[in-house]
């Protein structure tokens, strides 16, 4: 049954060194302030999942807190590459780290999978590419009806789920709208989730389709106004497109980022996130 | 010739942006190929249907997008849709007629590589990954690429098959099951080319304005074949200039104005 924590207690409950855990968003309603907690709590040995790692990927495996990530597109978007992946992949600093790669087809049909309760997810990809050589967890099933050979990949089945959402209602429903990403999956699929909302509300006031998770089906949820910040949410507040930018230029050197790290992370707590999105309002 | 100023990253926009119809339901790849949709979609094929991977079907985007999935995509769509819907039923379902691709790395076939630079264990440079380009390369109907020519990218042998284009040349798609075309239109900063009816090899059909054979030669790492009926490309007219810029600068405008001082 849903609790309603703070961020910090959430996760300290939650979440443990060696566990797999998921942050999940597609550009849009990414958890920042959930990953921001996971790095001042330090909690390591992690695999991570995400079918998009961006910049709190970047952030976790530059604080040397990721031992594996699973992913199929590693990127700040419209920027560039991820320069503490990179470090981490090309010169093993601050660690070295185990790398899964999929396609999004695969994770998302994994991710699907994993929802369903199915040890497997089955489908047409992976044709002529090369990521079947180095991911041995890319494998190929026949159709016992028409002898198709279609890809199987293992269903993604996190320990916690992390992702943000616009608002819980006060029995912890939760509602998501717009770019709704993986994120129903990953929740369905994982043992935990904790679900940080931009405000909790007397009435989600939406309509009989709308995507919503049922409180029974939610560990915590937290209320972090802008937890998403550099990313967005629908409605509330806009991509901070310059943030990502700038990002490139922060994360290109190990001391400019670990000072960004100490300053912007390490010595704050979720409440600075409302600020970082004055500016930023959607006017309703 | 048209006497208009225009760069050759202009020209490669408007050249790919010609290839797409106004019945086309085309999954479009950010960077070259999002400026490519969406000047079709503001000039001659404004009933196209642009699809990103975030989910957004149908979407106008007033200024281009820095990622796959900012709010402007979903805000002006049809509708949005979960990304496993999106790659289950309207990609493998086979409800696209063009994936339109960049790529870091590409080889005479039109085999695409964004994985990674050297070997795959010790890469020289990791790159992002497939993301969608790897079943968007098998399960759309056709596929279009653009890219900007170099040594660096248009190599001899890509380091690693991130989305299979032709193969090794002729019926190797078929080979290897893949029911769909594959690669039919690469649209770079100084030509048009396709693939060889018979060899699937690329094959320059077109030059763009100012632009030499010798020109495209250097840019590319193997010896590059040209049509005996090699065509120049027609310049950018004042409209599709005109649109891509404001394009441009409205995007710009738009980025510029998300500044805000973090804690």
């Amino acid at each position: 049954m849903v609790e309603f924590l703070s961020l910090k207690d959430a996760v300290t409950k939650y979440l443990k060194s060696g566990d797999s855990a998921a942050f999940e968003g597609f550009t849009h309603l990414i958890p920042h302030a959930a990953a921001h907690e996971v790095i001042r709590q330090g909690i390591d040995e992690l695999t991570v999942i995400r079918m998009t790692p961006d910049l709190i990927y970047d952030q976790l495996i530059g604080m040397g807190l990721v031992k594996k990530m699973i992913f199929s597109y590693a990127g700040n978007p419209g920027v560039g590459l991820l320069r503490r992946v990179r470090d981490a992949v090309e010169n093993g600093w601050p660690r070295s780290i185990t790398l899964e790669e999929h396609s999004h087809a695969a994770l998302a049909n994994a991710y699907e999978a994993g929802a369903a309760g199915l040890p497997c997810a089955v489908f047409r990809g992976y044709l002529g590419t090369d990521l079947q050589r180095v991911n041995p967890n890319i494998k190929s099933i026949t159709c016992p009806f028409t002898g198709e050979e279609l890809a199987a990949v293992p269903s993604v089945l996190p320990d916690v789920a992390f992702i943000h959402a616009l608002k819980a209602d006060r029995k912890g429903n939760v509602l998501i709208e717009g770019i709704l990403g993986v994120q129903k999956e990953a929740v369905m699929a994982a043992k935990s989730s904790i679900v940080t909302v931009e405000e909790i509300v007397d009435d989600l006031d939406t309509h009989m389709n709308a995507t919503i998770l049922p409180h029974w089906a939610v560990s915590a949820i937290c209320e972090v106004p802008g937890g998403a910040h550099p990313s967005y949410t629908q409605g509330y507040y806009r991509r901070d497109n310059k943030t990502y930018i700038d990002w490139d230029t922060i994360a290109v050197d190990r001391g400019k980022f670990q000072a960004w790290m100490e300053e912007h992370v390490l010595k704050q707590d979720p409440g600075v996130f409302a600020d970082r999105i004055k500016g930023l309002e959607v006017t309703q | 010739m048209s006497d208009l100023d225009f760069t050759p990253d202009e020209m490669m926009a408007i050249a790919a942006s010609r290839a797409l119809t106004n019945t086309d339901v085309c999954f479009v790849g950010i960077g070259p190929p999002s400026a490519a949709c969406n000047i079709a979609r503001l000039t001659h094929a404004p009933d196209i249907t642009l699809i990103y991977e975030s989910g957004t079907i149908g979407t106008a985007p007033d200024v281009l997008p820095l990622s796959i999935g900012d709010g402007e995509l979903c805000d002006t769509a049809l509708t949005t849709v979960s990304v496993p819907e999106m790659f289950r039923y309207w990609l493998q379902g086979g409800k696209i007629t063009v994936g339109f691709l960049g790529a870091a790395q590409i080889d005479r076939f039109a085999n695409i590589n964004t994985t990674v630079v050297g070997d795959y264990e010790h890469p020289t440079v990791r790159l992002p990954g497939g993301g969608g380009a790897p079943e968007i390369a098998s399960s759309s109907q056709e596929i279009y690429i653009t890219m900007k020519q170099s040594k660096r990218g248009f190599v001899e042998k890509i380091d690693f098959f991130t989305s299979f284009g032709h193969g090794e040349g002729g019926d190797h798609r078929a080979r290897m099951g893949i029911a769909s075309k594959g690669p039919t239109l690469l649209i770079t900063d100084l030509a048009i080319w396709k693939p060889d009816p018979v060899t699937k090899e690329l094959t320059v059909v077109s030059l763009h304005p100012r632009t030499t054979k010798e020109r495209v030669q250097q840019t590319v790492s193997w010896a590059v074949r040209f049509s005996d009926d090699l065509q120049e490309t027609p310049a950018p007219t004042e409209e599709e200039l005109s649109v891509l810029r404001a394009l441009k600068a409205r995007t710009a405008a738009a980025q510029a104005g998300n500044k805000v001082e973090t804690a």
